[in-house]
């Protein structure tokens, strides 16, 4: 009762907008549990850091045999980034010069996204499940803040973002990332790119019984960056005042010596 | 051998960025200016995102202002009295400059407004230093003399109340077109990081007559508090201040300018003048094409929820 309680939570979680649906169709109280662990909640990544891959191993509690032997379990993993608000801007042509005319700033969008899975999760489950539920790069909830006229454009700006976030690395999909390793268990690489932003991640694990979405799980996942590059960076933000004037002296003492150095030859 | 600029965001090539600082050290050591109006645009041509640009150029802008500013000290060519006057104007024009680099940056308009302010700016100084030295060289080959100070008329400039004497500078002049002028340029400093010697000392010597000894030492004393000032505020306000790539620059930069001093002592004024008309007038240019081509994208991302 429980389990079918917090499945019920997940699915209010996850898929809000998707209720109604959810709804519709029989909650039944499944018999699968899905269990994910990572080895630590929290990565150091040094500053020289060029992208990794992150294994998450998973099983599978309660399955059917003969299910399990079709083939017909089927699991996504996304590890998504910290949110923020991020802002598309579109340049036109204007007196011969190309101007940033229009943007759309989206509410809280994971600022990376790396999902992997055991297939296409096109063909998962149904698109339509998968959209309500904003599993993958094309179904992120893209939220615009504020008034956007009649709304005829917010199409090409949430498409231009998802390219733009795509083609940087920070989103990415690896569908045949998720293995299992033995009838039951499984194994997930996630992507994290070289860009990867600081904060807490989430990793979320879906599974699907032959198209139908049956239990979650979600792990929080801290990114550390360490080395003297992060150091500065935390210091331009959180004393910017002796950040910059650190930065003025080191100015002085650079022309300053240098004057004094080559007088002496 | 790359490098990682933690505010930039980006990695880049160490060798370009020391290669770049050394080539804009040598040209600021063989003209005598500053450098900031060639290592913002550079660095903006290598990729690096015009906010921080700007803001590390100030920083740039101190360290090869500096030693100048000390040597003009020592040799008492500095108007102390005019040069706080032009600082006065210059700390106010500095802080509005950042403030309206906050809010064109929030508008998505500071790329743009920056672009725009070089190619303005560099073309027309540029073509106008093209043309005086152009001229010189003529008069040069025909052997004329060619006159070093214009007569001194007097202009509206002259007539504006409170006026107050300069006595290194042996001139009795307002106030206002003097604190205006240091406004413009700490405007200039803020927005485009430059530290704006070469707007300062012509608009020093033909608008408001002051004598070119102190010229020099004067507005490089203003240089050097504004552009500090500026890196400060920027630091502050915009976080965008990049100390690793200003490191990297200044090393050079002080390094280059120190041979690029020798070599232009054996340069003939006119010669080195027009020479540095080119390079401006191509840097402009560069900027201008940037502006007209179709981009690559025409949309851009930016997170915007800690950063502003």
């Amino acid at each position: 009762m429980l389990r079918s309680a917090l499945t019920l939570l997940a699915l209010l979680a996850f898929a809000a907008p998707a209720l109604a649906q959810s709804l519709e169709r029989p909650v039944t109280n499944f018999a699968e549990k899905l269990e994910i662990g990572i080895s630590t909640d929290e990565i150091s990544i040094t500053s020289d850091f060029r992208g990794a891959d992150l294994t998450i191993f998973g099983a599978i509690d309660g399955f059917d045999a003969s299910l399990l032997a079709q083939g017909k379990y089927n699991i996504i993993v996304a590890l998504e980034g910290p949110k923020d608000n991020a802002t598309v801007r579109k340049k036109e042509r204007v007196f011969g010069i190309w101007v940033n005319t229009n943007s759309m700033t989206f509410e809280l969008v994971p600022e990376s996204y790396s999902l992997s899975s055991t297939r296409d999760i096109e063909t998962i489950a149904p698109p339509r499940d998968v959209a309500n539920m904003g599993i993958g790069i094309d179904h992120i909830r893209l939220v615009p803040l504020g008034f956007v006229g009649d709304g005829s454009s917010l199409g090409e700006f949430r498409n231009a973002f998802r390219r733009i976030r795509e083609t940087s690395g920070v989103f990415q999909r690896d569908p045949g990332g998720v293995q299992f390793i033995s009838s039951s268990l499984f194994k997930a690489s996630v992507r994290l790119p070289a860009n990867v932003p600081n904060g807490v991640h989430v990793v979320r694990a879906y599974l699907f019984r032959d198209g139908l979405f049956v239990a979650a799980k979600a792990l929080p996942l801290r990114v550390v960056k360490t080395g003297l590059e992060q150091a500065i960076t935390r210091a331009a933000h959180d004393q910017p005042l002796i950040y910059g004037l650190f930065a003025v002296t080191l100015a002085v003492i650079t022309g300053w010596g240098a004057s004094l150095l080559f007088r002496k030859e | 051998m790359t490098v990682y600029l933690p505010i930039a965001e980006l990695s880049v090539n160490i060798l370009i960025i020391l290669g770049m600082g050394a080539a804009v050290g040598f040209l600021s050591g063989m003209f005598g200016v500053g450098g900031g109006f060639l290592i913002t645009p550079l660095l903006i041509f290598y990729n690096i995102p015009p906010v921080v640009a700007v803001a590390t150029g100030a920083n740039q802008v101190v360290a090869s202002s500096i030693s100048g500013a000390i040597t003009h000290f020592r040799r008492g060519t500095i108007d102390v009295k005019l040069g706080t006057v032009l600082l006065c104007g210059g700390l106010v024009g500095a802080s509005v400059g950042v403030w309206l680099f906050s809010i064109l940056r929030r508008m998505g308009q500071l790329d743009l407004v920056i672009s725009l302010l070089y190619v303005v700016l560099l073309g027309s100084v540029g073509g106008l230093m093209l043309w005086e030295s152009i001229g010189a060289m003529r008069k040069a080959a025909k052997n004329q003399p060619t006159p070093l100070r214009r007569p001194g008329q007097h202009i509206w400039i002259h007539g504006l109340p409170l006026k107050m004497r300069f006595k290194k500078s042996k001139i009795y002049l307002s106030v206002i077109p003097v604190a205006t002028l240091g406004f413009c340029i700490g405007i200039l400093t803020s927005v485009m990081g430059v530290g704006g010697g070469f707007i300062m000392v012509p608009a020093m010597i033909y608008l408001l007559r002051i004598p070119t000894s102190v010229v020099v030492g004067t507005s490089l004393f203003q240089i050097v508090f504004v552009s500090a000032y500026t890196v400060i505020v920027q630091a502050s306000t915009n976080y965008t201040v990049d100390i690793v790539l200003a490191f990297v620059l200044m090393i050079a930069g002080v390094i280059g300018a120190q041979y690029g001093v020798r070599v232009g002592q054996r340069l003939r004024g006119e010669q080195l003048r027009a020479l540095l008309a080119l390079l401006v007038l191509a840097v402009g240019i560069r900027l201008a094409i940037e502006l007209v081509i179709p981009p690559k994208d025409i949309y851009s991302v930016v997170s915007t929820g800690l950063a502003f």
